[in-house]
């Protein structure tokens, strides 16, 4: 009878209260990530849209995006390379692989905080997991990463450093960083839809731990005492597990330790937010 | 597919929160608490009733019509239902799939083709791959894109956008139907081409929803009318005995009323 009408929908089963118990939301939040987890082609495909759309009409498309880190990091290379009096061939390629490391970290943090803002019109009109817009910016941000890794090779191979296979080392610190990003996406996702003064704050933390990281300063020019205090800093931990192999140096176990913590830190802060902000994100968006 | 569908909402109120000015602020916010406003500041926070001790239970074979004035609560009502706002009061439970096509144009991108649009709006659904190019086919069927589907939908003509809108938000059929008034909204020609297309989804759907402002429209469409006023329910029983009294209620003449 209904020929013309044949796609069928999923089936749905909700049952929402009001005075839910911590177990019940904890529940909830569970269903939502595995919920988004289902949706992976959805995350996947909005997030390569953003990339495209952000390029639309330029001819280079998002590979302007590794032009202007490649120019960065060539002027910035030459620059502090006589500032630091460091021998260009020492220091290039850390600040290419720094930079680009660093570039990825902070726009997503800076991203996180629009994760649930940008999708309002979706969020209001359909019931959806809000974990598929956490993917979502975090594959985003995967995709320009990928085209600004070109300035690392690229560097490399100007001063023929190849890495070693030291270097797998830094998968598992990569896969801490996908955590940690979903994470982050949740909670500044939903506390941003609260309080609309948190972007500018996060972009001037990030600003400041920029300069407090060794990113375009190495580590040693800190001396002993220095470096033994550097495990502090989250954003060195994090960036150290995933720098240091690559460059063929050794990770103080501080650093992991560090690394680690501050993740289980991120981890239970965002899910205890995420928890109680799930059912409150679409009213506040 | 299941044949149960049902839907239970008990006592459920909905509180829109009124943010604005310093409450949107975190600085505003810790310098209130520092001050020890904050708790005062919880307490006089402004919201807005939008739905008030709302009890509703849908079986399967319902039609109903939602009317009232504007900001009488039939979308937010339409929204709760589809799971979008969750209840701050009450409880609601929905079994079935369910379809709410609330917003012509949603997920929809300008920049993308026809073809890229249909696709995306079956990963929205969670639709398996199988079944997307019988999505395809079907869509382009009706929103008569023909060689348009390749090209972004920004040239379109301002028909076809809504025709492709239609045409997505009808090509998925669901037991559970929630729509909301603008979908009834067109000129005539596409009417009626449209109306055969919804009277088939109408058809296989298990429970229906409407709002509308068109009375003609509800009765039409629908066997139980619920009255909704400010937030609460007004009357609730069948179409003709509803809608007679909501007649009666509303000045036919506004103007005339106004003098």
């Amino acid at each position: 009878m209904s020929s013309a009408v044949t796609t069928i929908a999923p089936a749905t089963e909700l049952d929402l209260r009001a005075d839910m118990t911590i177990a019940t939301r904890n529940r909830w939040a569970v269903a939502d990530i595995a919920g988004g987890l289902k949706l992976w082609r959805l995350a996947w495909a909005l997030g390569w849209l953003d990339i495209r759309l952000r390029y639309r009409g330029s001819m280079l498309g998002p590979f302007w995006l590794t032009i202007s880190t490649g120019v960065m990091v060539a002027a910035l290379g030459i620059l502090y390379s006589t500032l630091f009096k460091i021998s260009v061939r020492d220091y290039l390629p850390f600040l290419a692989l720094s930079q680009v490391l660093w570039g990825f970290l902070a726009a997503l943090v800076s991203e996180a905080c629009t994760t649930f803002t940008d999708a309002e019109g979706v969020i209001r009109s359909v019931r959806m997991p809000f974990f598929v817009f956490s993917m979502r910016a975090l594959i985003r941000n995967i995709v320009a990463l990928g085209h600004n890794i070109v300035v690392i090779v690229v560097v490399f191979a100007v001063f023929s450093m190849w890495p070693t296979w030291e270097a797998l080392l830094a998968l598992p610190g990569l896969l801490i960083w996908i955590i940690d990003g979903l994470a982050l996406t949740l909670l500044l996702g939903a506390f941003c839809a609260r309080f609309r003064d948190i972007q500018p704050i996060v972009n001037s933390v990030m600003q400041i731990a920029f300069f407090m990281t060794p990113v375009i300063w190495k580590p040693d020019q800190l001396g002993a005492a220095g470096i033994a205090k550097l495990p502090l800093n989250p954003f060195f931990d994090l960036l150290e597990i995933v720098r240091g192999p690559i460059l063929g140096s050794d990770v103080m176990l501080m650093t992991w330790v560090g690394a680690l913590l501050y993740s289980a830190a991120l981890w239970a802060i965002s899910w205890a937010f995420f928890v109680r902000a799930r059912g409150r994100v679409t009213f506040w968006i | 597919m299941a044949a149960d569908a049902f839907i239970d909402v008990e006592n459920l109120s909905v509180l829109f929160p009124l943010y604005h000015g310093s409450s949107r602020s975190l600085k505003k916010m810790v310098v209130a608490a520092a001050s020890g406003r904050l708790g005062k500041d919880q307490q006089q926070r402004v919201v807005v009733r939008a739905l008030s001790d709302i009890n509703l239970h849908l079986e399967s074979g319902v039609r109903l019509g939602l009317v009232g004035s504007n900001g009488a609560g039939k979308t937010t009502l339409l929204r709760v239902l589809a799971g979008v706002y969750e209840p701050v009061l009450g409880r609601l439970r929905v079994k079935g799939s369910l379809n709410a096509l609330l917003d012509p144009n949603l997920g929809m991108n300008m920049e993308l083709t026809g073809r890229e649009n249909i696709l995306l709006r079956g990963l929205y659904n969670g639709l398996p791959r199988s079944s997307l190019p019988r999505l395809e086919e079907d869509v382009a069927d009706f929103a008569e894109l023909a060689d348009f589907i390749d090209l972004p939908v920004r040239i379109y003509s301002a028909g076809m956008v809504v025709r492709l809108g239609f045409a997505l938000a009808t090509a998925i059929k669901p037991q559970i139907l929630l729509m909301d008034e603008w979908f009834l909204a067109g000129d005539a020609v596409f009417m009626d081409k449209a109306r055969t297309r919804l009277e088939a989804m109408v058809r296989g759907a298990d429970i229906l929803v409407l709002s509308s402002h068109s009375t003609e429209i509800v009765r039409t469409w629908c066997s139980r009318v619920l009255w909704l006023d400010q937030g609460k329910i007004i009357a609730d029983g069948p179409a003709e005995d509803v809608l007679d009294r909501y007649l009666g209620s509303v000045p036919q003449h506004p103007v005339a009323a106004l003098a």
